[in-house]
């Protein structure tokens, strides 16, 4: 969505009492779900600024948890996320960090496990609004928003891997929003993201990792 | 059927012959790329959030999640069933609503930020005293909406509509704009009507700090958002009585704009200044301390 709708300003429906703080949270937690399979073992959330300093008050912790469970904006069972994340033997922890300052106010580093021993880290930042942007995972920068339908690929920072994942994109009829690659550094593990209008056919993850030098593919629907 | 600041939204419902509401419709459905009936629906689950989030504490008080706020909206409807307001039975009702749903939202329960969640009390409560004391149809309160979100978009392409940023002038401030607009329009005022009393509410409310005690969205902002629904119901009273501004709705958007980033920022969001601390507020939140 590249316009201000009239459901940005009424909008989000969201549970509160902050679009920034709780709202912004959830939507952290839910995009970085997304990026690790199923079922989720463990999970650590590391807050640095403002939301390190009024999480308890704010209820960025429930935010945090219900969205790392799947939960939506507007999902009353976030009051009750504690509960429900010991039900399903979800393990989680949250740790204020107010000594880095060099971070955006309202920042989280969410390190998740799931049950196949696979670990990955996300960082989040919450811009206002319920409105949100990834920029790091596993410690290489990115940047994406999670309003756009989004082709994550981890691979090796090799010639034509891009020219295979644009092939792939085209032969489905995905139509390009915005592309851009992130590497740790020339030949090293780079993080392409491809942000699509409209979803995004299930079917392109197995193609995409056709590539021998493509590691791993992450769908997010928007 | 874009539009980008209040003088071209006026062209366009001249040019169409249509109120403000019906433009922003249009422009949902063109720019979204959606349909007349999917954005009704959406609007029609708006509306029924803002209704629930208005009333049930009216019944139901909760505490909230910071311990500084809860329970003021029944006081306010016990006051007014025995009969004692002072505000007027519109008023009332308003200020009463506006003050719920902020006790809703800061007891993490379900609302719509409108345009913020610290300000998501002040269009609801307007609209749905109106609709009471008018008895206006669901459809037209609808219409309200559309027309509020007019304002509101203007405002977050223009300006801003976060304290963090631009005071609780650019969050209350800029909610009461949109409601007293929509206000004007159910009362069919003309668009020019609408767009100068969303220019009076800013007017008036020019330069107020956001100050939250102990950095939650409780504490002043539930009276702020009563204080919010009086300021439109004012400006709506003088739009449409005819008595036109000085100042036109773009300009006074800028001013705010301007005024917002004047402000240091112990006085946006920082709870470094007003409110947040004098020796009371310091008092109950014991946030320095810890």
């Amino acid at each position: 969505m590249s316009f201000i709708s009239v459901f940005d300003v009424l909008g989000p429906n969201m549970i509160g009492p902050s679009s920034s703080h709780t709202a912004g949270a959830v939507v952290i937690a839910n995009v970085a779900h997304k990026l690790l399979a199923p079922p989720l073992k463990k999970v650590d959330f590391i807050l640095y600024g403002s939301f390190a300093k009024t999480y308890r008050g704010h209820g960025t912790d429930r935010a945090l948890l219900g969205g790392i469970m799947g939960f939506s904006t507007d999902d009353l069972r976030i009051r009750d996320s504690f509960r429900i994340a010991g039900q399903r033997g979800l393990a989680f922890s949250f740790t204020p960090n107010q000594t880095e300052q060099e971070v955006h106010p309202n920042t989280v580093d969410i390190r998740m496990e799931n049950e196949a021993g696979q670990v990955m880290t996300v960082r989040g930042e919450s811009l206002g609004g319920g409105k949100m942007r990834i920029v790091r995972i596993n410690g290489v920068h990115v940047d994406f928003t999670g309003e756009y339908a989004a082709v994550i690929a981890v691979h090796q920072d090799k010639p034509g891997v891009v020219a295979h994942i644009t092939k792939v994109l085209s032969d489905h009829n995905v139509n390009i929003a915005f592309m851009r690659l992130f590497r740790e550094g020339k030949g090293d593990t780079a993080y392409s993201i491809i942000e699509s209008d409209g979803t995004l056919p299930q079917g392109i993850a197995g193609q995409l990792r056709d590539n021998p030098h493509i590691r791993d593919v992450m769908i997010v629907q928007s | 059927m874009e539009f980008k600041n209040a003088k071209e939204l006026l062209t366009l419902c001249r040019q169409e012959g249509c109120p403000i509401s019906e433009i922003m419709r249009r422009r949902e459905c063109v720019l979204g790329e959606t349909t007349v009936d999917a954005i009704t629906r959406r609007m029609a689950r708006v509306l029924e959030i803002m209704r629930q989030s208005a009333t049930i504490p009216l019944t139901n008080p909760v505490r909230s999640m910071g311990g500084l706020i809860g329970g003021e909206a029944k006081h306010l409807a016990a006051h007014a069933a025995q009969k004692k307001e002072i505000c007027g039975p519109m008023l009332q009702k308003a200020i009463t609503y506006a003050m719920a749903v902020l006790e809703v939202n800061a007891s993490m329960g379900l609302i719509v930020a409108a345009p913020t969640a610290g300000s998501s009390g002040v269009v609801p409560g307007l609209l749905l005293a109106l609709q009471e004391n008018y008895h206006i149809p669901d459809s037209r309160i609808m219409d309200g909406l559309f027309n509020a979100g007019a304002i509101g978009y203007l405002a977050m392409r223009n300006a801003t509509v976060a304290g963090a940023v631009g005071g609780c002038q650019a969050e209350v401030g800029i909610a009461a704009a949109m409601a007293a607009s929509a206000a004007v329009e159910l009362m069919g005022g003309e668009p020019e009507q609408c767009l100068s009393a969303a220019s009076t509410v800013l007017m008036n409310m020019l330069g107020l700090v956001c100050d939250p005690v102990g950095g939650l969205v409780e504490y002043p902002c539930q009276n702020r958002n009563a204080a919010g629904v009086a300021n439109a119901l004012v400006a709506a009273e003088i739009a449409l009585s005819g008595v036109g501004q000085l100042i036109p709705f773009d300009e006074m958007l800028s001013a705010m704009y301007r005024v917002g980033r004047y402000l240091p920022a112990e006085l946006r969001e920082t709870a470094l200044g007003g409110c947040a601390t004098t020796p009371s507020a310091c008092e109950r939140c014991g946030c320095c301390g810890r």
